[in-house]
């Protein structure tokens, strides 16, 4: 059969689209957030861009209760979003397959925090799955749809990013068709007052007890025995991680059905060996079962037989990491010159409609800002250092509020708390923020950086950019209406490239003890603009500026941390290739010696 | 880097900044070798690549099964350098007999740009010193066909020269990968490339 390449994200689309399902949702993350961009090239299934995760993952069950098969993805710090649905559902069931992706990041390379979502399968009760390559993101997304409907149960599938993020070869299949089944009301199950969810409870137990049995003939559990007194048990990735490093001088144990673990086949492969090295990203989570079984005293994990640390507790466990600890030496390497390597910290892009706003919060001293989660959390990094704080999404507002009243009650501290957050997070989980805000007579000020679009994911549609997911128009939810509507009487909408406009519209706010609310509207520089775009921002991205002889190397410009202006040979000077004409260097320069053409 | 032993596993390192094609280049490179019947894995980190972040691709092919899609420390057999200081920031990737090639052009960091660092000079000179060092002014030669955007494809020219691969048909690859306009230009450029040495 004729092979192709694909990551395990496209991969992921792929067996989703086999499967013959019908609906799919999924809030941008990295390293998520292809899945659904893949997704919707195919046309047989429904997908789209949810407000934030918890709506995803309800939304696919609705539609999984409804009859149809239905699928959500997130990263991991989005199953915390979406935790209060997924761990119902596991009680209630469902009526067609719903399966839920969720995206880990060991090593962090996109995210704030590096939490093993295991735990979730193992907390909410719910069967988990874990591929290793794009193949089996295929196999097991198809698998688990019928694992689902089999045993009426929501159906976890762990990734990290390096599965979502590699193309390995695949063999693609015809979609499935797979009829959409009849509803029939069935409040006991699906109604989860305590007395109904007290008997679904028990299902839950026994659906796991039978699980607990059955995986230990799954087809993802595979045991590869080399004759060798040294036994490797891994999961996803890793398994190919332990595979360069241990070749067929080991037995293998690959756990691809990992919740619930095959505690048999575990016991199975450790009893005959020597030594036993569990290969897993993150958390103790095989470890802790093989511990549980008595081979505590010829295991290596994450601590060894004697508790002395071994594997790292936290990054990636790529091979020549395993390889270190193994053999207790690193591969032979060149060491970089440190005098020829400048670090490149990611940075506002030139045009940014973040920049003065950061340029200015960095200025003032009597505010503490409060961050969120996109692009704009680069406003903490030099040369701005314009952030205190920040959490998670949607968190600036409601934190913000928390930190002013606090703040309030040592009049020394004598500061503004400024929230900072960008249109498709105030969508996300930013709305309920002001609400309380204004609900509890919070006085925060909130600036909505809206850029039209969702930006650090890679420019996802969401409620207010125009589009749907596939591209089709769809109503333009309004902020300014959103904010008034909640109770916000002081709102500013203001042109965020107009530093002057930025600078007075803050400390008009400021000399309000109310809460405020600025919007800033203007489009991410590398957004696709849009018929309406063009419309309301016909100058975006259109002239280019340049140095003037009147320029004496000050060097003020260079500090507005825009990428593409530099100091060359005492002079500033702005690449013509880079610079879009925003103008936020010119209003900074006191001598005009910056000129927009 | 000839690719005398069929069996062996080879690791080819793509490095450069956010913006400069390596993904693309890394898509083309990869499709060329499943076609002509390599088992191959490809690797990216991306996620901050589009605000001027440093980005690695890791391919990794044989004919025999490929397990793991991302590269060792001290294991790369061809590190191709978009940007010559990443050439220098991922060194401890390349194996010990293993070679560079490196595009004579420089992209400052943020840290440079404000002033704060300079661009470090010599770094060709540094790198000749550790490795087998191979430059090309992709740029230019990118710039001499009329686009200066197929710079990646022309080093893609050079890494594909580098790594012996023949027999297969790059023409009808890039073909499937680039939008139909740009074809001849992409063409045109993967052979500049692969002839420039």
């Amino acid at each position: 059969m004729k092979k192709t390449l694909m990551t395990g994200n496209e991969a992921i689309a792929r067996g989703v689209y086999e499967a013959g399902t019908h609906f799919a949702a999924a809030y941008p993350g990295t390293p998520s957030t292809e899945i659904l961009e893949n997704l919707a090239h195919y046309t047989e299934v429904n997908s789209e861009w949810a407000p934030n995760e918890k709506v995803a993952m309800e939304y696919a069950i609705g539609c999984a209760v409804g009859g149809a098969r239905a699928f959500a993805a997130m990263k991991h710090v989005g199953l915390n979003v979406a935790a209060d649905p997924f761990f119902t559902v596991s009680y209630t069931g469902i009526n067609a397959g719903l399966v839920v992706v969720t995206a880990d990041e060991p090593g962090q390379h996109s995210s704030q925090n590096e939490q093993d979502n295991r735990n979730y399968a193992r907390a909410a009760k719910v069967p988990m799955l874990e591929p290793s390559d794009s193949q089996e993101c295929i196999d097991m997304v198809k698998y688990a749809f019928t694992l689902s409907e089999e045993y009426d149960t929501p159906v976890l599938v762990r990734v990290t990013t390096r599965v979502c993020h590699s193309k390995s070869l695949v063999a693609l299949s015809d979609r499935a068709e797979v009829p959409v089944k009849l509803y029939k009301k069935d409040a006991a199950k699906y109604v989860t007052v305590p007395a109904n969810a007290r008997i679904r409870r028990t299902y839950v137990e026994k659906r796991m007890d039978i699980l607990k049995k059955q995986v230990n003939t799954s087809e993802f559990n595979i045991i590869t025995d080399n004759n060798s007194k040294t036994t490797i048990i891994a999961s996803g990735m890793c398994f190919n991680y332990a595979k360069e490093v241990f070749g067929n001088d080991a037995n293998y144990l690959k756990i691809g059905f990992s919740y619930p673990l095959p505690m048999e086949l575990i016991d199975g492969i450790c009893k005959s060996a020597d030594k036993i090295y569990v290969l897993e990203e993150n958390d103790c989570y095989i470890e802790e079962a093989v511990r549980m079984l008595g081979y505590s005293s010829k295991l290596f994990g994450k601590y060894n037989a004697q508790g002395d640390a071994f594997f790292p507790a936290y990054g990636e466990l790529t091979a020549d990491v395993v390889r270190m600890c193994v053999t207790g030496s690193e591969n032979a390497s060149r060491k970089p010159n440190a005098d020829f390597v400048v670090p490149r910290p990611p940075a506002f892009c030139a045009g940014c409609p973040h920049r003065a706003v950061f340029y200015e919060l960095g200025k003032m001293k009597d505010v503490v800002v409060s961050g969120d989660i996109g692009c704009y959390t680069l406003g903490f990094a030099p040369p701005y250092n314009a952030m205190d704080f920040n959490c998670c999404m949607g968190a600036s507002i409601s934190s913000g509020s928390g930190m002013q009243k606090a703040l309030d009650l040592n009049p020394e501290n004598k500061k503004r708390v400024v929230s900072v957050l960008g249109d498709s997070t105030f969508f996300h989980s930013g709305i309920t923020s002001l609400l309380d805000v204004v609900y509890n007579k919070g006085s925060n000020i909130t600036i909505i950086l809206d850029n039209r679009i969702t930006g650090m994911t890679g420019h996802q549609q969401n409620p207010g950019s125009g589009f749907t997911l596939s591209g089709e128009s769809a109503h333009i939810s309004d902020i300014e209406a959103i904010v008034r509507a909640i109770g916000i009487e002081d709102v500013y909408v203001i042109d965020p490239n107009d530093r002057k406009a930025v600078v007075d519209t803050l400390n008009k706010a400021k000399t309000s003890p109310k809460a405020s609310v600025i919007i800033t509207k203007y489009p991410c520089v590398l957004k696709k603009l849009s018929a309406l775009d063009n419309e309301q921002f016909p100058e975006a991205f259109k002239s280019k500026c340049i140095v003037n002889d009147k320029c004496v190397g000050c060097k003020m410009c260079v500090k507005c941390g825009c990428p593409a202006i530099m100091m060359v040979e005492g002079k500033a000077f702005i690449d013509k290739g880079t610079c879009v004409g925003c103008g936020v260097c010119m209003s900074i320069c006191k001598l005009n010696a910056i000129e927009r053409r | 880097m000839k690719n005398d032993c069929e069996n062996k596993t080879l690791s080819v390192l793509l490095v450069g900044v956010g913006g400069q094609g390596t993904i693309l280049a890394g898509k083309i490179m990869s499709a060329g070798l499943e076609q002509s019947g390599y088992d191959v894995k490809m690797s990216e980190i991306h996620g901050m690549s589009q605000r001027g972040g440093s980005v690695t691709t890791h391919i990794r092919f044989s004919k025999d099964k490929v397990y793991s899609p991302v590269i060792e420390k001290g294991k790369a057999d061809l590190i191709v350098a978009f940007e010559k200081m990443e050439a220098m920031r991922y060194i401890d990737y390349l194996a010990k007999d293993g070679k560079i090639i490196v595009n004579d052009f420089e992209i400052p960091g943020i840290p440079i740009t404000m002033g704060d660092r300079e661009y470090p000079k010599g770094v060709l000179e540094a790198l000749k010193a550790q490795a087998e060092v191979t430059v090309i002014n992709a740029n230019n030669i990118a710039e001499e066909l009329g686009n200066p955007k197929v710079m990646n494809v022309v080093i893609l020219g050079a890494a594909v020269k580098k790594t012996g691969l023949e027999g297969i048909d790059w023409q009808s690859i890039i073909a499937e990968n680039v939008k139909p306009r740009f074809i001849d230009v992409n063409i045109a450029a993967f052979k500049a490339g692969y002839d420039c040495e």
